[in-house]
C-alpha cells in the first residue's frame, strides 16, 4: 500500500489524505507550521498539487498555501 | 452620569487573523478610533473605547496572531502587551468555523493565566457548515465564559460586554487545572520552576513561575535573553537535550503538540460536526482564481483595476485639489499687497500653501488605493494574490504581496510604500519600501517628457523610455536581491499562508480600513512633508538678491537671478566638481538638488534657470533649445537616469520615515538610491563618451 510509505508531501497527488510523520526543517519553520496547525500526527488533504507551483491543503478545517522548499520538508504518509 | 465618574475597563483584544478580529472590533467601538503606536514598537495599535453601563471600556487590538512565539514580531507585541500593559480583559476572537486551529491561541492565553472571554465569532458560518457546540462544556473546560458573536450582523454585541464586564469586576481565581505536557516534560517544568522562583523572583512575578519555566523549555529567546543566572542556564539546558533525547524532537514542537491535544480532547467532548463538507464555495471560487492558467491573467486584471482607479480615477479631484490650492495662491496674492521684504506673505503664498496642497493632493490616490486594498483583503484575494505572485517574487527574495505596492510605484511612491502594510515580515517589507522609487512613478514621466523629445528622434524615443523604466525594474530586482542577502539576511524559502475563506466584505470595515488609512497618512506622513516644503522654500528664496543688482530686469530674470543667489543655486554651483564626471553642470545640480522636493520640480526649476517664462505658452519647446544648445544626448541620457534612480522626493522619504518608525532607513534609503545613481551614470557617461569618441 502506498500510504505506509514515508514520502515528502509534495509527492503525494490532488485529492489524497495523508498523515504528516515528521517535518524537516530549522526551529523556526517548525514552530511556525506547528502553531499554524501543521505538526506529527495530523491528517491533511492535498486540494492542489501545481507540481512545480502552487501547493494548496486543507488541514483542521482551514486552507493553506504552502511554498515549494516546505512541501519537499514536510514527510507524510 | 459623565464621563468620570465612569469605572475605566482596559481589553486586549487577541485573536488568529482572518479571525474577524477587526470586525469584532468594530462592531465593540463603532468609529471611535485612535491609532498609536505600541510603546517601543514600530507596530501599530488601533484603539477604540465604548460605554456600557457604568463602565468606560477602552479596546485594544493586538495584532493578529496564531500563536504566543518569540519566532514573529506580531506575536511578540500581543504577548508583550497582554504582559507589560495587564488589560483587565483579554477577548480572544475565535473563528467558530476553524475551531481547533484558532483554540491553539487561547491555550497560549490560558497559560498565562489572564481574565479572559472568548468570542466566538462567525457561529453563523458554523452551523452552516453543520458545527454544533456544547458551549456549556466547552466553557467549563477552557474555564473561560463563551459568547456566540457574528460581527458582520453586530450580533452578540451586548452579550459581549455584559461577560467583559462581569468578567473585570469578578475575583480573580486561579484556574483549577493547567494544560499538561505529559510526565517528562512536566518533571522539567517541576525541576525548573523552583529556580526561577528563587533566582529570578523578579521574573517569576511578572510572568508567573510556570510560565517562565515553560517558555525556557521552549527555548523561547526573549524569555532566554532575560535570564542572566548560570545555574538556571545550565540547568535549563540540561533538561533541553534530556528532552531531545527522549522525544527525537525539539521540546517545543512536542509541547506544541500537546496543547493540540488539550484542544482536540476538550472539542471531542463538546463539538459535534453532523455534515461533512467537501466542496464549498470557496472551493469552487479558488479553482478558478488561482487556475494554473487562468490564475495569473485574473491576477494581472485585478492589478490593473487597482491601478486605474488609484491613478485614473484619482487624477480628477487631484486636479481639483491643485487647482484650489492654486486658486488660493492668486487669490491670497491679489488681496495682500506685496511689499518689499515681505518675507511672511511669500512663506505663506509660495510655502505654506503649495506644502499644504503638497500634502493634500496625494489623499485621493491613498483613499482609493486602501479602499482597493481593504476589498481584496476582507474579500480573501489578497492572500490568493500573493500565492500567484510568489513564485516569480521568490526568486527576488521577495513575498508574493510585494508586487502590489511594486505596481503601485508606478503610479507614485508614496501610496506604495503605505501599501507595504499588507506584508507581514518586516524584513520583507523593509527590502520592498527600500527598492520601490526604482520603479519609476508617475512625476519622473514629466521629466522625460521634456527630455526625451529634447535629445532623440521621433523614433527613437519609445524605446528610449522603455529602456529607462526597464533600467529601474533590472536595478530594483537587483537591490532586492543584493538587500536579502546582506542588510535583511533571513529565510525566505517558507511560504505558509492560509487561505481564509471567500468573503463578501462589509462597508463598515472597508470604511473604518480606509479612513484610518488616510488619518494616518495626514497625521504621520503630511506634518514631515509640510515641514520639509518650508524648508527647502527658505533654501530656494534665501539669501535674497539685493534690489539693486536686479534693478532692470525682467521678471523672469529677477528668478533666475533669486535661484542663483539662493542656497540650493550656491550648492548647485559648489557640487559642480563632484557632478562633471557625470557629465552635469552646475544647473543640472541645481535643478536636481531643487527636484528633492517634488520630482516634477525638476522641470520648474531648470525653466527658472534658463530664465524661461512659465506663461510662455510654448516653454517647454523653448526650455528644449536651450537644453539641446547645452547638452549631448548622451548628458539628456544620463540626467534621465540619474532622476530615475536617485534620491526619492521628499515625500518619499517622508513616508519611509513615518511606516518605518525610523530616521536611519530614510537616511538608508536617501543616500544608497543616490550613491547608486551616481556610479550608474558615471559608468553610463564614461563608456558612452567612449564610445561616442570613437
Amino acid at each position: 500500500m502506498e500510504t505506509t510509505i514515508t514520502r515528502p508531501l509534495s509527492q503525494v497527488d490532488e485529492g489524497h489524505t495523508v498523515n504528516i510523520i515528521r517535518i524537516d526543517g530549522g526551529r523556526g519553520l517548525r514552530v511556525r507550521l506547528t502553531t499554524m496547525g501543521l505538526l506529527p500526527n495530523t491528517q491533511v488533504t492535498v486540494i492542489h498539487n501545481g507540481r512545480s507551483g502552487p501547493f494548496v491543503i486543507s488541514v483542521k478545517n482551514s486552507k493553506m498555501a504552502l511554498g515549494r522548499g516546505i512541501v519537499d520538508k514536510i514527510m507524510v504518509s | 452620569m459623565t464621563d468620570s465618574k465612569l469605572k475605566k475597563i482596559t481589553v486586549a483584544l487577541a485573536g488568529n487573523p482572518n479571525s474577524g478580529k477587526t470586525s469584532v472590533f468594530n462592531m465593540l467601538t463603532g468609529a471611535s478610533h485612535h491609532v498609536a503606536n505600541y510603546p517601543g514598537t514600530t507596530v501599530e495599535t488601533v484603539q477604540g473605547t465604548c460605554t456600557h453601563g457604568d463602565f468606560r471600556i477602552v479596546f485594544v487590538d493586538l495584532p493578529g496572531a496564531y500563536g504566543l512565539t518569540a519566532f514573529s514580531a506580531e506575536e511578540l507585541v500581543a504577548r508583550k502587551f497582554i504582559i507589560d500593559e495587564k488589560p483587565d480583559v483579554v477577548v480572544n476572537v475565535i473563528d467558530t468555523s476553524n475551531l481547533e486551529r484558532n483554540l491553539y491561541l487561547t491555550t497560549q492565553l490560558i497559560e498565562l493565566d489572564v481574565p479572559l472571554v472568548l468570542a466566538f465569532n462567525m457561529s453563523d458560518v458554523a452551523e452552516q457548515r453543520g458545527i454544533v457546540f456544547d458551549i456549556a462544556r466547552l466553557s467549563e473546560l477552557l474555564e473561560a465564559p463563551i459568547v456566540p458573536t457574528i460581527a458582520s450582523k453586530t450580533k452578540g454585541r451586548i452579550a459581549l460586554l455584559d461577560a467583559i464586564v462581569a468578567e473585570a469586576n469578578s475575583p480573580r481565581k486561579s484556574r483549577t487545572h493547567h494544560i499538561t505536557y505529559g510526565d517528562e516534560i512536566e518533571d522539567a517544568i517541576k525541576q525548573i520552576e523552583p529556580l526561577v522562583c528563587s533566582e529570578q523572583p523578579a521574573l517569576a512575578v511578572k510572568y508567573g513561575s510556570r510560565w517562565v519555566a515553560l517558555k525556557l523549555i521552549e527555548q523561547d529567546s526573549d524569555i532566554i535573553a532575560k535570564i542572566k543566572d548560570n545555574r538556571l542556564v545550565d540547568v535549563v539546558s540540561d533538561a533541553v537535550a534530556k528532552l531531545k533525547i527522549i522525544f527525537r524532537d525539539d521540546p517545543e514542537v512536542v509541547i506544541a503538540e500537546r496543547r493540540y491535544g488539550f484542544i482536540s480532547g476538550a472539542c471531542q467532548e463538546s463539538v459535534k460536526t453532523t455534515v461533512e463538507l467537501t466542496h464549498t464555495t470557496s472551493d469552487l471560487a479558488d479553482a478558478v482564481l488561482t487556475h494554473r492558467v487562468f490564475g495569473l491573467p485574473i491576477f494581472m486584471l485585478m492589478m490593473y483595476l487597482v491601478f486605474y482607479l488609484t491613478f485614473s480615477i484619482a487624477a480628477y479631484p487631484m486636479a481639483w485639489l491643485e487647482q484650489f490650492f492654486g486658486w488660493l495662491s492668486i487669490s491670497l496674492a491679489s488681496v495682500w499687497p506685496a511689499q518689499a521684504g515681505d518675507w511672511l506673505r511669500s512663506l505663506i503664498i509660495d510655502g505654506v500653501i503649495p506644502g499644504v496642497g503638497g500634502v493634500i493632493v496625494f489623499l485621493p490616490n491613498i483613499l482609493i488605493l486602501f479602499l482597493a486594498i481593504a476589498v481584496l483583503e476582507d474579500s480573501g484575494y489578497m492572500a490568493r494574490a500573493a500565492f500567484i505572485m510568489d513564485r516569480l517574487m521568490h526568486k527576488i527574495g521577495l513575498h508574493g504581496k510585494s508586487f502590489i505596492p511594486m505596481l503601485i510605484g508606478f503610479g507614485c511612491s508614496v501610496p506604495a510604500i503605505m501599501a507595504t502594510r499588507i506584508l507581514e515580515n518586516k524584513r520583507n517589507r523593509l527590502t520592498t519600501i527600500m527598492i520601490l522609487p526604482l520603479m519609476s512613478c508617475g512625476a519622473r514621466l514629466t521629466i522625460y517628457g521634456l527630455l526625451i523629445p529634447a535629445f532623440f528622434p521621433q523614433n527613437w524615443r519609445g524605446p528610449v523610455l522603455w529602456l529607462i523604466y526597464l533600467t529601474g525594474i533590472v536595478l530594483a530586482v537587483i537591490a532586492a536581491k543584493v538587500l536579502r542577502l546582506t542588510v535583511f539576511r533571513g529565510d525566505t524559502t517558507d511560504f505558509v499562508m492560509e487561505l481564509p475563506p471567500y468573503r463578501v466584505p462589509t462597508f463598515k470595515s472597508l470604511s473604518a480600513h480606509t479612513w484610518m488609512r488616510c488619518l494616518m497618512y495626514l497625521k504621520k506622513a503630511g506634518t514631515v512633508i509640510l515641514a520639509f516644503s518650508i524648508i527647502l522654500w527658505v533654501a530656494m528664496n534665501y539669501p535674497r538678491v539685493s534690489e539693486q543688482s536686479v534693478s532692470g530686469l525682467s521678471q523672469d530674470e529677477v528668478r533666475q537671478a533669486q535661484l542663483a543667489n539662493s542656497v540650493i543655486g550656491r550648492v548647485g554651483r559648489a557640487i559642480e566638481p563632484v557632478i562633471k564626471p557625470l557629465g552635469f553642470d552646475w544647473k543640472i545640480g541645481t535643478a536636481l538638488i531643487g527636484a528633492t522636493a517634488a520630482k516634477e520640480l525638476f522641470v520648474a526649476q531648470l525653466g527658472i534657470i534658463y530664465a524661461v517664462s512659465s506663461h510662455e505658452n510654448a516653454s517647454a519647446s523653448t526650455l528644449r533649445q536651450h537644453l539641446q544648445a547645452d547638452y549631448s544626448s548622451l548628458v539628456g541620457f544620463c540626467i534621465m537616469l540619474f532622476c530615475l534612480i536617485s534620491s526619492p522626493c521628499l515625500a518619499t522619504i517622508a513616508i519611509t520615515r513615518s511606516e518605518t518608525s525610523s530616521w536611519f532607513w530614510a537616511a538608508f534609503q536617501f543616500i544608497s538610491l543616490t550613491v547608486l545613481a551616481y556610479v550608474v551614470t558615471l559608468m553610463v557617461y564614461q563608456l558612452g563618451s567612449v564610445v561616442m569618441a570613437l
